[in-house]
Protein backbone atom coordinates (compact mmCIF):
# COMPACT_ATOMS: atom_id res chain seq x y z
CA UNK A 1 0.00 0.00 0.00
CA UNK A 2 1.30 3.52 -1.24
CA UNK A 3 1.99 6.40 1.88
CA UNK A 4 0.04 9.51 0.56
CA UNK A 5 1.10 13.21 2.49
CA UNK A 6 -1.44 16.34 1.58
CA UNK A 7 0.67 18.87 -0.71
CA UNK A 8 -1.36 22.23 -0.10
CA UNK A 9 0.33 24.77 -2.71
CA UNK A 10 -0.43 27.42 -4.95
CA UNK A 11 -0.56 26.20 -8.85
CA UNK A 12 -0.25 28.65 -11.10
CA UNK A 13 -2.39 31.46 -8.77
CA UNK A 14 -5.34 28.81 -7.17
CA UNK A 15 -4.82 27.00 -4.16
CA UNK A 16 -4.33 23.45 -4.94
CA UNK A 17 -4.49 20.15 -2.43
CA UNK A 18 -3.58 16.50 -4.06
CA UNK A 19 -2.18 13.48 -2.11
CA UNK A 20 1.34 12.74 -2.97
CA UNK A 21 4.37 10.20 -2.74
CA UNK A 22 6.46 12.01 -0.09
CA UNK A 23 9.49 11.78 -2.12
CA UNK A 24 7.42 11.94 -5.55
CA UNK A 25 9.07 14.59 -8.20
CA UNK A 26 7.31 18.31 -8.59
CA UNK A 27 7.27 17.22 -12.27
CA UNK A 28 5.94 14.07 -11.93
CA UNK A 29 3.14 15.76 -9.73
CA UNK A 30 2.13 18.78 -12.01
CA UNK A 31 2.06 16.25 -15.18
CA UNK A 32 0.47 13.10 -13.78
CA UNK A 33 -1.71 14.24 -11.17
CA UNK A 34 -2.64 17.73 -11.98
CA UNK A 35 -2.20 16.98 -15.42
CA UNK A 36 -0.24 20.00 -16.85
CA UNK A 37 1.83 18.54 -19.45
CA UNK A 38 3.88 21.84 -20.38
CA UNK A 39 6.02 21.39 -17.81
CA UNK A 40 8.57 18.96 -19.63
CA UNK A 41 10.42 15.89 -18.33
CA UNK A 42 13.78 15.84 -19.77
CA UNK A 43 17.20 14.36 -18.71
CA UNK A 44 15.28 13.86 -15.14
CA UNK A 45 18.52 14.83 -13.30
CA UNK A 46 19.11 18.77 -13.62
CA UNK A 47 21.02 19.07 -16.42
CA UNK A 48 18.75 20.06 -19.41
CA UNK A 49 16.25 22.61 -17.95
CA UNK A 50 13.17 21.42 -19.45
CA UNK A 51 11.24 20.63 -16.70
CA UNK A 52 11.61 24.43 -15.34
CA UNK A 53 8.93 26.25 -13.42
CA UNK A 54 9.25 29.09 -10.81
CA UNK A 55 9.21 28.01 -7.05
CA UNK A 56 7.91 31.68 -5.37
CA UNK A 57 9.35 33.71 -8.53
CA UNK A 58 12.95 31.70 -8.66
CA UNK A 59 13.24 28.78 -11.59
CA UNK A 60 13.93 25.48 -10.60
CA UNK A 61 14.43 21.99 -12.09
CA UNK A 62 10.85 20.48 -11.43
CA UNK A 63 12.86 16.94 -11.62
CA UNK A 64 14.88 16.96 -8.64
CA UNK A 65 12.51 19.70 -6.39
CA UNK A 66 10.78 17.11 -4.34
CA UNK A 67 6.70 18.07 -4.21
CA UNK A 68 6.77 18.52 -0.76
CA UNK A 69 8.81 21.45 -1.09
CA UNK A 70 5.98 23.32 -2.64
CA UNK A 71 3.72 22.76 0.28
CA UNK A 72 2.70 26.58 1.31
CA UNK A 73 4.10 27.98 -1.73
CA UNK A 74 3.68 29.45 -5.25
CA UNK A 75 4.62 27.06 -7.93
CA UNK A 76 3.97 28.75 -11.72
CA UNK A 77 4.36 26.50 -14.67
CA UNK A 78 4.18 27.80 -18.38
CA UNK A 79 0.35 27.23 -18.09
CA UNK A 80 0.09 30.18 -15.52
CA UNK A 81 2.12 32.75 -17.70
CA UNK A 82 -1.06 33.88 -19.69
CA UNK A 83 -4.64 34.20 -19.07
CA UNK A 84 -8.39 33.05 -21.12
CA UNK A 85 -5.41 31.65 -24.04
CA UNK A 86 -3.97 34.90 -24.93
CA UNK A 87 -0.18 34.58 -25.18
CA UNK A 88 2.40 35.96 -22.69
CA UNK A 89 4.56 38.54 -24.37
CA UNK A 90 7.58 36.62 -24.04
CA UNK A 91 5.43 33.96 -25.94
CA UNK A 92 4.37 36.07 -28.44
CA UNK A 93 8.69 37.48 -28.67
CA UNK A 94 9.78 34.12 -28.59
CA UNK A 95 7.45 33.34 -31.75
CA UNK A 96 8.32 36.50 -33.36
CA UNK A 97 12.03 35.91 -32.93
CA UNK A 98 11.74 32.45 -34.59
CA UNK A 99 13.13 31.03 -30.98
CA UNK A 100 10.39 27.95 -31.33
CA UNK A 101 11.95 25.17 -33.00
CA UNK A 102 11.11 21.61 -31.82
CA UNK A 103 9.30 23.32 -28.63
CA UNK A 104 10.64 21.04 -26.06
CA UNK A 105 12.70 22.81 -24.24
CA UNK A 106 10.69 25.97 -24.66
CA UNK A 107 8.62 26.04 -21.55
CA UNK A 108 11.66 26.36 -19.41
CA UNK A 109 13.16 28.63 -21.12
CA UNK A 110 10.09 31.43 -21.52
CA UNK A 111 10.18 30.56 -17.69
CA UNK A 112 13.56 31.34 -17.12
CA UNK A 113 13.33 34.38 -19.33
CA UNK A 114 10.14 35.70 -17.01
CA UNK A 115 12.02 35.45 -13.74
CA UNK A 116 14.85 37.28 -14.86
CA UNK A 117 12.04 40.11 -16.91
CA UNK A 118 10.71 40.02 -13.36
CA UNK A 119 14.10 41.13 -12.16
CA UNK A 120 15.42 42.74 -14.65
CA UNK A 121 13.90 45.48 -17.28
CA UNK A 122 16.02 45.75 -19.80
CA UNK A 123 18.99 42.65 -18.90
CA UNK A 124 22.35 42.81 -21.08
CA UNK A 125 23.38 40.05 -23.29
CA UNK A 126 25.46 38.86 -20.59
CA UNK A 127 22.78 38.46 -17.90
CA UNK A 128 20.28 36.84 -20.57
CA UNK A 129 23.00 34.24 -21.31
CA UNK A 130 23.49 33.83 -17.98
CA UNK A 131 19.89 33.36 -16.99
CA UNK A 132 19.05 30.90 -19.61
CA UNK A 133 22.90 28.69 -18.75
CA UNK A 134 20.65 25.97 -17.40
CA UNK A 135 18.95 25.17 -20.19
CA UNK A 136 20.28 22.93 -23.27
CA UNK A 137 17.95 23.08 -26.60
CA UNK A 138 19.13 20.57 -29.04
CA UNK A 139 17.68 22.22 -31.82
CA UNK A 140 20.67 25.07 -30.64
CA UNK A 141 18.54 27.81 -30.77
CA UNK A 142 20.25 30.06 -28.26
CA UNK A 143 20.86 32.99 -30.55
CA UNK A 144 17.30 33.43 -31.08
CA UNK A 145 16.67 32.87 -27.47
CA UNK A 146 18.69 36.21 -26.72
CA UNK A 147 17.08 38.23 -29.57
CA UNK A 148 13.47 36.97 -28.03
CA UNK A 149 14.76 37.71 -24.27
CA UNK A 150 15.11 41.44 -25.70
CA UNK A 151 12.39 41.64 -28.16
CA UNK A 152 10.27 40.92 -24.90
CA UNK A 153 11.83 42.98 -22.41
CA UNK A 154 10.69 45.89 -25.03
CA UNK A 155 7.27 44.62 -25.21
CA UNK A 156 7.08 44.32 -21.83
CA UNK A 157 8.35 47.90 -21.52
CA UNK A 158 5.75 48.91 -23.47
CA UNK A 159 3.40 46.69 -21.81
CA UNK A 160 3.83 47.85 -18.11
CA UNK A 161 5.33 51.17 -18.46
CA UNK A 162 2.86 53.90 -17.40
CA UNK A 163 5.81 56.86 -16.94
CA UNK A 164 6.44 57.68 -20.90
CA UNK A 165 9.68 56.58 -20.40
CA UNK A 166 11.12 52.68 -21.87
CA UNK A 167 12.04 52.02 -18.29
CA UNK A 168 15.84 52.27 -17.87
CA UNK A 169 17.96 49.04 -16.66
CA UNK A 170 16.36 47.68 -13.72
CA UNK A 171 18.56 46.46 -10.67
CA UNK A 172 21.16 44.32 -11.78
CA UNK A 173 21.62 41.02 -10.49
CA UNK A 174 24.36 38.67 -11.74
CA UNK B 1 11.51 0.44 0.29
CA UNK B 2 9.69 3.81 -0.36
CA UNK B 3 9.49 6.96 1.69
CA UNK B 4 6.76 7.10 4.13
CA UNK B 5 6.77 10.88 5.27
CA UNK B 6 8.38 14.16 4.44
CA UNK B 7 9.09 16.07 7.35
CA UNK B 8 9.33 19.66 7.81
CA UNK B 9 10.74 20.78 11.13
CA UNK B 10 10.75 24.53 12.56
CA UNK B 11 13.84 24.34 14.75
CA UNK B 12 16.90 22.44 14.96
CA UNK B 13 15.77 20.76 18.63
CA UNK B 14 12.96 19.11 16.32
CA UNK B 15 15.24 17.84 13.32
CA UNK B 16 17.32 16.49 15.97
CA UNK B 17 14.26 14.64 17.86
CA UNK B 18 12.13 13.61 14.25
CA UNK B 19 16.28 11.75 13.65
CA UNK B 20 16.40 10.09 16.96
CA UNK B 21 13.02 8.78 16.86
CA UNK B 22 13.22 7.21 13.37
CA UNK B 23 16.94 5.67 14.28
CA UNK B 24 18.92 5.87 11.43
CA UNK B 25 15.94 5.65 9.00
CA UNK B 26 15.27 9.05 8.34
CA UNK B 27 17.24 11.37 6.18
CA UNK B 28 18.46 15.04 5.94
CA UNK B 29 17.50 16.82 3.00
CA UNK B 30 18.44 20.79 2.24
CA UNK B 31 18.33 21.78 -1.80
CA UNK B 32 17.87 17.79 -2.33
CA UNK B 33 19.62 18.49 -6.04
CA UNK B 34 21.63 15.80 -5.34
CA UNK B 35 19.68 13.59 -2.98
CA UNK B 36 17.01 13.06 -5.18
CA UNK B 37 19.53 11.76 -7.34
CA UNK B 38 20.55 9.50 -5.42
CA UNK B 39 16.88 8.02 -3.90
CA UNK B 40 16.28 7.33 -7.36
CA UNK B 41 19.24 5.30 -8.08
CA UNK B 42 18.75 3.63 -4.39
CA UNK B 43 21.82 4.38 -3.16
CA UNK B 44 19.88 5.70 -0.17
CA UNK B 45 16.34 4.01 0.79
CA UNK B 46 15.34 6.01 3.62
CA UNK B 47 11.90 5.84 4.84
CA UNK B 48 11.28 9.13 5.96
CA UNK B 49 12.86 12.60 4.53
CA UNK B 50 13.44 15.27 7.12
CA UNK B 51 13.94 19.14 5.14
CA UNK B 52 15.88 21.33 6.80
CA UNK B 53 15.38 24.13 4.83
CA UNK B 54 12.28 25.58 6.49
CA UNK B 55 14.04 26.21 10.15
CA UNK B 56 14.39 30.12 10.71
CA UNK B 57 18.23 29.95 12.65
CA UNK B 58 19.32 27.77 9.55
CA UNK B 59 18.20 30.76 7.47
CA UNK B 60 20.93 32.95 8.38
CA UNK B 61 23.47 34.80 6.59
CA UNK B 62 25.13 37.23 8.97
CA UNK B 63 28.33 38.97 9.56
CA UNK B 64 29.10 39.12 13.37
CA UNK B 65 32.54 40.42 14.45
CA UNK B 66 35.18 38.98 12.12
CA UNK B 67 33.27 36.43 10.88
CA UNK B 68 30.64 35.09 8.20
CA UNK B 69 27.91 32.64 9.16
CA UNK B 70 26.20 31.26 6.53
CA UNK B 71 23.14 28.59 8.12
CA UNK B 72 22.12 25.50 6.44
CA UNK B 73 19.37 26.62 4.30
CA UNK B 74 20.90 29.29 1.98
CA UNK B 75 21.36 28.41 -1.43
CA UNK B 76 24.53 29.00 -3.80
CA UNK B 77 22.18 31.84 -5.28
CA UNK B 78 21.94 33.27 -2.11
CA UNK B 79 25.54 33.62 -1.41
CA UNK B 80 26.67 34.49 -4.56
CA UNK B 81 24.28 37.34 -4.85
CA UNK B 82 24.99 38.84 -1.12
CA UNK B 83 26.81 42.06 -1.36
CA UNK B 84 28.96 41.68 1.49
CA UNK B 85 30.16 38.46 0.28
CA UNK B 86 31.00 39.54 -2.97
CA UNK B 87 33.08 42.21 -2.09
CA UNK B 88 34.96 40.81 1.27
CA UNK B 89 35.08 37.11 0.03
CA UNK B 90 34.49 37.35 -3.41
CA UNK B 91 36.52 33.44 -3.97
CA UNK B 92 33.51 32.71 -2.26
CA UNK B 93 30.85 34.26 -3.99
CA UNK B 94 32.58 33.19 -7.28
CA UNK B 95 32.64 29.73 -6.26
CA UNK B 96 28.86 29.58 -5.99
CA UNK B 97 27.78 31.35 -8.79
CA UNK B 98 29.85 28.58 -10.38
CA UNK B 99 27.66 25.79 -9.34
CA UNK B 100 25.22 23.73 -11.98
CA UNK B 101 23.39 26.26 -13.34
CA UNK B 102 20.61 29.16 -11.79
CA UNK B 103 17.72 26.50 -11.10
CA UNK B 104 20.20 24.51 -9.10
CA UNK B 105 21.85 27.18 -7.24
CA UNK B 106 18.57 28.40 -6.77
CA UNK B 107 17.60 25.31 -4.26
CA UNK B 108 21.19 23.66 -3.57
CA UNK B 109 22.61 24.63 -0.54
CA UNK B 110 26.16 25.83 -0.20
CA UNK B 111 26.11 23.00 2.94
CA UNK B 112 24.93 20.25 1.00
CA UNK B 113 27.82 21.14 -1.37
CA UNK B 114 30.48 20.17 1.49
CA UNK B 115 28.27 17.64 2.64
CA UNK B 116 28.19 16.04 -0.36
CA UNK B 117 31.62 15.72 -0.74
CA UNK B 118 32.78 16.01 -4.15
CA UNK B 119 36.22 16.44 -4.15
CA UNK B 120 35.77 19.19 -6.63
CA UNK B 121 32.29 21.04 -5.78
CA UNK B 122 32.97 24.54 -6.48
CA UNK B 123 32.07 26.03 -2.85
CA UNK B 124 33.46 23.73 -0.61
CA UNK B 125 36.82 24.27 -2.54
CA UNK B 126 36.76 27.60 -2.03
CA UNK B 127 35.37 26.80 1.81
CA UNK B 128 38.70 25.19 2.04
CA UNK B 129 40.67 27.46 0.47
CA UNK B 130 39.28 29.73 3.35
CA UNK B 131 39.96 27.53 5.77
CA UNK B 132 35.99 27.76 6.62
CA UNK B 133 34.35 26.02 10.14
CA UNK B 134 31.32 24.12 10.77
CA UNK B 135 29.04 23.57 13.68
CA UNK B 136 27.52 19.98 13.37
CA UNK B 137 24.62 19.11 16.12
CA UNK B 138 23.77 15.67 16.83
CA UNK B 139 21.81 14.46 20.14
CA UNK B 140 25.38 14.50 21.76
CA UNK B 141 25.45 17.75 21.54
CA UNK B 142 27.66 20.88 19.49
CA UNK B 143 30.90 20.38 18.15
CA UNK B 144 33.06 22.03 15.12
CA UNK B 145 35.36 20.92 12.29
CA UNK B 146 36.80 22.72 9.82
CA UNK B 147 35.60 22.15 6.52
CA UNK B 148 38.74 20.41 5.16
CA UNK B 149 38.14 17.46 7.85
CA UNK B 150 34.73 16.57 6.71
CA UNK B 151 35.83 13.94 3.90
CA UNK B 152 35.81 10.32 3.80
CA UNK B 153 36.61 9.66 0.26
CA UNK B 154 35.30 10.68 -3.06
CA UNK B 155 31.18 11.22 -2.41
CA UNK B 156 31.88 10.34 1.43
CA UNK B 157 31.34 12.44 4.34
CA UNK B 158 31.88 11.96 7.69
CA UNK B 159 28.89 13.55 8.31
CA UNK B 160 26.11 11.00 8.89
CA UNK B 161 22.84 12.75 7.56
CA UNK B 162 20.61 9.71 9.42
CA UNK B 163 22.18 10.70 13.06
CA UNK B 164 23.68 14.79 12.40
CA UNK B 165 22.80 18.02 11.23
CA UNK B 166 25.60 20.65 9.75
CA UNK B 167 24.05 23.43 11.36
CA UNK B 168 26.02 26.11 9.60
CA UNK B 169 29.30 27.23 8.20
CA UNK B 170 31.51 29.93 9.31
CA UNK B 171 34.33 31.84 7.71
CA UNK B 172 36.56 34.07 9.45
CA UNK B 173 36.48 37.12 6.67
CA UNK B 174 39.79 37.93 5.10
CA UNK B 175 40.75 41.09 6.84
CA UNK B 176 42.53 44.24 5.26
CA UNK B 177 45.11 43.45 2.86
CA UNK B 178 43.85 40.54 1.92
CA UNK B 179 42.85 39.22 -1.34
CA UNK B 180 40.87 36.09 -2.56
CA UNK B 181 40.02 34.31 -6.30
CA UNK B 182 38.56 31.12 -7.62
CA UNK B 183 39.21 30.02 -11.21
CA UNK B 184 37.85 27.22 -12.94
CA UNK B 185 38.49 25.58 -16.64
CA UNK B 186 35.17 23.40 -17.82
CA UNK B 187 33.85 22.08 -21.14
CA UNK B 188 31.56 24.78 -21.31
CA UNK B 189 30.82 27.88 -19.62
CA UNK B 190 27.52 26.92 -17.21
CA UNK B 191 26.18 22.99 -16.42
CA UNK B 192 29.43 21.69 -16.89
CA UNK B 193 32.02 20.02 -13.84
CA UNK B 194 35.31 21.47 -14.01
CA UNK B 195 38.35 19.89 -14.98
CA UNK B 196 40.14 22.20 -13.16
CA UNK B 197 39.08 24.50 -10.16
CA UNK B 198 41.29 26.60 -8.02
CA UNK B 199 40.68 28.48 -4.88
CA UNK B 200 43.44 31.09 -3.78
CA UNK B 201 43.30 33.45 -0.35
CA UNK B 202 46.16 35.40 0.30
CA UNK B 203 47.07 37.72 3.26
CA UNK B 204 49.60 40.57 3.27
CA UNK B 205 51.36 42.65 5.18
CA UNK B 206 53.68 46.02 4.00
CA UNK B 207 53.40 44.55 0.55
CA UNK B 208 54.41 40.89 1.80
CA UNK B 209 52.42 38.12 1.23
CA UNK B 210 52.27 37.05 5.12
CA UNK B 211 50.21 33.84 4.31
CA UNK B 212 48.61 31.88 1.88
CA UNK B 213 45.85 29.15 1.07
CA UNK B 214 45.64 27.31 -2.22
CA UNK B 215 42.67 24.67 -2.62
CA UNK B 216 42.32 22.45 -5.70
CA UNK B 217 39.64 20.00 -7.23
CA UNK B 218 40.22 17.11 -8.26
CA UNK B 219 43.08 16.17 -8.22
CA UNK B 220 42.75 14.30 -5.17
CA UNK B 221 39.95 12.47 -2.96
CA UNK B 222 39.01 15.74 -1.40
CA UNK B 223 39.66 19.47 -1.93
CA UNK B 224 43.22 19.47 -2.34
CA UNK B 225 45.65 21.86 -0.48
CA UNK B 226 49.66 22.01 -1.77
CA UNK B 227 51.38 22.94 1.18
CA UNK B 228 54.73 23.48 -0.06
CA UNK B 229 53.42 26.12 -2.86
CA UNK B 230 51.54 27.52 0.49
CA UNK B 231 54.79 28.16 2.30
CA UNK B 232 57.11 29.21 -0.66
CA UNK B 233 54.64 32.09 -0.90
CA UNK B 234 55.15 33.95 3.08
CA UNK B 235 57.63 36.70 2.43
CA UNK B 236 56.86 36.90 -0.95
CA UNK B 237 56.60 40.09 -2.27
CA UNK B 238 52.81 40.62 -3.50
CA UNK B 239 52.40 40.73 -7.06
CA UNK B 240 55.66 39.51 -7.90
CA UNK B 241 54.97 37.62 -11.08
CA UNK B 242 58.31 35.24 -10.53
CA UNK B 243 57.10 34.01 -7.22
CA UNK B 244 53.82 33.00 -8.39
CA UNK B 245 54.80 31.39 -11.25
CA UNK B 246 57.44 29.14 -9.11
CA UNK B 247 54.54 28.63 -6.52
CA UNK B 248 51.67 27.87 -9.12
CA UNK B 249 54.42 24.99 -10.46
CA UNK B 250 54.88 23.58 -7.21
CA UNK B 251 51.64 23.31 -6.59
CA UNK B 252 51.46 21.71 -9.71
CA UNK B 253 53.97 19.33 -8.89
CA UNK B 254 52.05 18.76 -5.62
CA UNK B 255 49.09 17.46 -7.25
CA UNK B 256 48.21 14.62 -9.05
CA UNK B 257 45.28 14.60 -11.50
CA UNK B 258 44.40 11.08 -13.03
CA UNK B 259 44.27 11.16 -16.60
CA UNK B 260 40.36 10.89 -17.16
CA UNK B 261 38.21 10.08 -20.73
CA UNK B 262 35.85 12.59 -19.47
CA UNK B 263 38.41 15.65 -17.97
CA UNK B 264 41.58 15.09 -19.88
CA UNK B 265 44.64 13.42 -19.45
CA UNK B 266 46.73 13.86 -16.13
CA UNK B 267 49.32 15.85 -17.59
CA UNK B 268 46.74 18.46 -19.40
CA UNK B 269 45.43 19.03 -15.81
CA UNK B 270 48.46 19.52 -14.11
CA UNK B 271 49.29 22.30 -16.68
CA UNK B 272 45.99 23.46 -15.90
CA UNK B 273 46.70 23.22 -12.22
CA UNK B 274 49.91 25.81 -12.87
CA UNK B 275 47.91 28.00 -15.68
CA UNK B 276 45.02 28.18 -12.77
CA UNK B 277 47.06 28.32 -9.54
CA UNK B 278 49.26 31.46 -10.55
CA UNK B 279 46.01 33.09 -12.50
CA UNK B 280 44.14 33.29 -9.18
CA UNK B 281 47.18 34.48 -7.53
CA UNK B 282 47.53 37.51 -9.70
CA UNK B 283 44.15 38.32 -9.58
CA UNK B 284 44.33 37.61 -5.49
CA UNK B 285 46.55 39.86 -5.48
CA UNK B 286 45.10 42.57 -7.70
CA UNK B 287 42.29 42.31 -5.32
CA UNK B 288 44.56 43.31 -2.12
CA UNK B 289 45.27 46.80 -3.89
CA UNK B 290 41.56 47.29 -4.35
CA UNK B 291 41.13 46.96 -0.47
CA UNK B 292 44.26 49.04 -0.09
CA UNK B 293 42.77 52.15 -1.96
CA UNK B 294 39.92 51.94 -0.57
CA UNK B 295 36.17 49.99 -0.12
CA UNK B 296 33.31 51.97 -1.32
CA UNK B 297 32.65 55.23 0.52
Amino acid sequence: MKTGQVLNFTLNGEQVEVLVDPAETLVNVIRKKLLLTGTKRGCEEGECGACTVLLDGKPVNSCLVPAMKAHGKAVVTIEGISASGELHPIQQAFIEAGAVQCGFCTPGVVLSAKSLLDRVTLPSEEEIKTELSGHLCRCTGYVQFVDAVRLAARKLGRFHDRSGGDGGAGRSVV
Amino acid sequence: MNVQAYLTPRTAEEALEQLGRYGGEARLIAGGTDLMIWLKRKKYTPRVLIDITGIDQFRRLEFTGESLVIGAALTHAEVALDGGIRSLVPVLAEACASVGSPQIRNIATVVGNVVSAQPAADAAVALVALGAGTEILSRDGRRTLPVEELYAGVGRSIIDSTREIVSRIVVKAPGPGSGSAFMRIAPRQALALPVINVAVVISTAGGLITGARIAIGPVADRPFRPEGAEKFLAGVPVGDPGAFAEAAGMAGRESSPRDSLLRGSADYRRHLVKVLVRRALEEAAGRVDACKEGMPQ
